[in-house]
């Protein structure tokens, strides 16, 4: 808070860090005039464990697993974030065959995250039902990455240059199954919400943020599509194939909590579509490039981003030619979608901040970092 | 018609009529964890396991200490001292912080000979942080939890 003296009608809120729809450990100090929010200010580090410099003492293969709990959500998202920029760095690519299995595993963690979202966003706004049922379809999704990899949640699916793990028999029957399943699940949340009048009446117009905005403040993701931006790097800059799939880019124009709501919905949908086409053809041949035993890039930097289930994660990799990277930064989707937070809440009221910091979709973990 | 629905408040007895759909029993999804053991994957990465084989029970490892080389919370101590007549490295002791480990595999799979194995044990609990830290002897043997019943 920058002014610290206060109007006679002015009162300063601390909500958080142990506020239950903070979604972690974000504290955000509200003043207040009456229940009208008139400005806010996050308060983060809570969380912060050091990931970049971490980064910085471990070998790059060692670092891997660290990057799983970041977003720890989406742990799979993150790794292969993580992998395609050490593997820009050696000037490797993966072969089909590992591209194809990671597209079908970041497509069910997208689902994955945006499921928990839809659970706890919904908790938050007082419908307790959509919590149980969305953590009942991301179990199928955490049964299927335990039995790949045999973690549920921080995963370390992928190694750089491409698989490790074999895809277990019946793989492909049970993505498939899922995807059967869960198309019929998403109409069943849609049953429940889309057209509630406590649901509407809750999101509708409430935290606006118009595409200048977006823009300005680098959002990414579902909120930047919400607002109409038409902007997935899986279609702006294609990465581990996506070129080779069908898929819309969901955008819905008035950028409030409900359109965002909605396009996750709908990006829920289309994730199915990429499975479904990725699942029916995965490719035969080798799962692993030609990458040394010690992973030695030549001197350089990258920067490579995918599009995490929260937006643009990007990892930007400096290599001083020795078995430890000189510098990691990671660019994450929650920290810059974060600071659209003020914008949104301001005018607003107390009980519509929670919706708000829950439309987001943030994951402290790697806000902090 | 939309003016009807909203009056007799169609769009919740749509939701409500969901919720009630799915309370047959058949539809249960919790685990009744001490009662019912879940059955976890395969590949599941739990509780570390010292190899021995199984025909001669000496250890399968060959103190190469690739694991501890490969571990990126450094957790793995192997020691190992050199036999004068075979040349080859006998192992003396071999300690695991399991309070450390955040179960990544890559030790398991840095292992030439198998003999490191992330079992399907999960339960892990303990009393004591230095009860985490696992020698030889648990490694081989398992843990032993003590059963108050």
């Amino acid at each position: 808070m920058t002014e610290t003296l206060l109007d006679a009608n002015e009162l300063v809120l601390n909500m958080g860090p142990q506020h239950p729809s903070t979604h972690g450990v974000l504290r955000v100090v509200l003043k207040l005039d009456g229940e009208k929010v008139t400005g806010t200010d996050c308060i983060i580090g809570y969380l912060h464990r050091g990931v970049e410099k971490i980064g910085e003492n471990r070998t790059y293969a060692m670092f891997a697993p660290y990057v799983d709990r970041m977003d720890y959500l989406a742990a799979v998202s993150n790794g292969l974030g993580y992998c395609l920029a050490v593997e820009k760095l050696l000037n490797v690519t993966a072969p089909p065959r590992a591209q194809t299995v990671r597209v079908i595993l970041a497509e069910l963690n997208r689902i994955a995250s945006h499921l928990f979202w839809l659970g706890t966003h919904a908790l938050d706004i007082g419908a307790m039902t959509p919590l149980f049922y969305t953590l009942r379809e991301r179990e199928e999704v955490l049964k299927i990455f335990e039995n790949y990899c045999g973690a549920r949640i921080t995963t370390h699916a992928f190694r750089i240059g491409g698989l490790y793990y074999e895809v277990y028999d019946g793989f492909e029957a049970q993505v498939l199954a899922f995807c059967e399943m869960f198309e019929r699940r998403v109409d069943e949340y849609e049953t429940m919400l889309t057209e509630n009048r406590i649901w509407v009446d809750r999101l509708l117009g409430v935290g606006i943020l118009t595409a200048a905005d977006c823009l300005e403040l680098g959002v990414t993701g579902p909120m930047i599509r919400a607002s109409g931006v038409a902007w997935d790097l899986r279609k702006a800059q294609p990465y581990s194939g996506y070129e080779q799939y069908d898929f819309d880019i969901p955008t819905r124009t008035n950028g409030d909590t409900y359109d965002r709501y909605m396009v996750r919905i709908a990006e829920m949908r289309q994730s199915v579509r990429i499975i479904r086409q990725a699942a029916k053809n995965i490719p035969e041949g080798p799962q692993m490039a030609k990458v040394p035993k010690v992973i030695k890039p030549p001197v350089g930097e990258v920067y490579v981003s995918v599009e995490a289930p929260k937006g643009e994660l990007g990892y930007f990799l400096v290599s001083d030619g020795t078995i430890t990277p000189y510098r990691v930064r990671v660019r994450p989707p929650s920290f810059v979608n974060l600071q659209a937070l003020d914008r949104m809440a301001r005018g607003a009221l107390i009980a519509d901040v929670v919706a708000i910091i829950g439309t987001i979709d943030i994951v402290l973990g790697e806000v902090d970092r | 018609m939309t003016f009807l629905r909203k009056i007799l408040l169609g769009d919740l007895w749509q939701g409500l009529k969901l919720t009630f759909r799915t309370q047959a029993p058949k539809n249960i999804y919790t685990e009744q964890y001490p009662a019912e053991r879940p059955k976890v994957a395969e590949r599941f990465r739990g509780a570390p396991r010292l190899n021995i084989n199984p025909t001669n029970g000496e250890t399968l490892c060959i103190s190469c200490d690739l694991c501890a080389i490969v571990c990126p919370e450094k957790l793995i101590k192997v020691t190992s001292v050199r036999n004068p007549e075979t040349r080859r490295k006998d192992l003396v002791n071999f300690t695991y912080d399991l309070s450390r480990c955040m179960f990544c595999g890559l030790c398991e799979d840095a292992c030439p000979v198998d003999a490191l194995e992330l079992t399907q044990d999960f339960e892990l609990a303990g009393y004591s942080r230095e009860g985490a830290i696992w020698d030889r002897q648990m490694l081989e043997e398992g843990p032993h939890p003590q059963r108050f019943v």
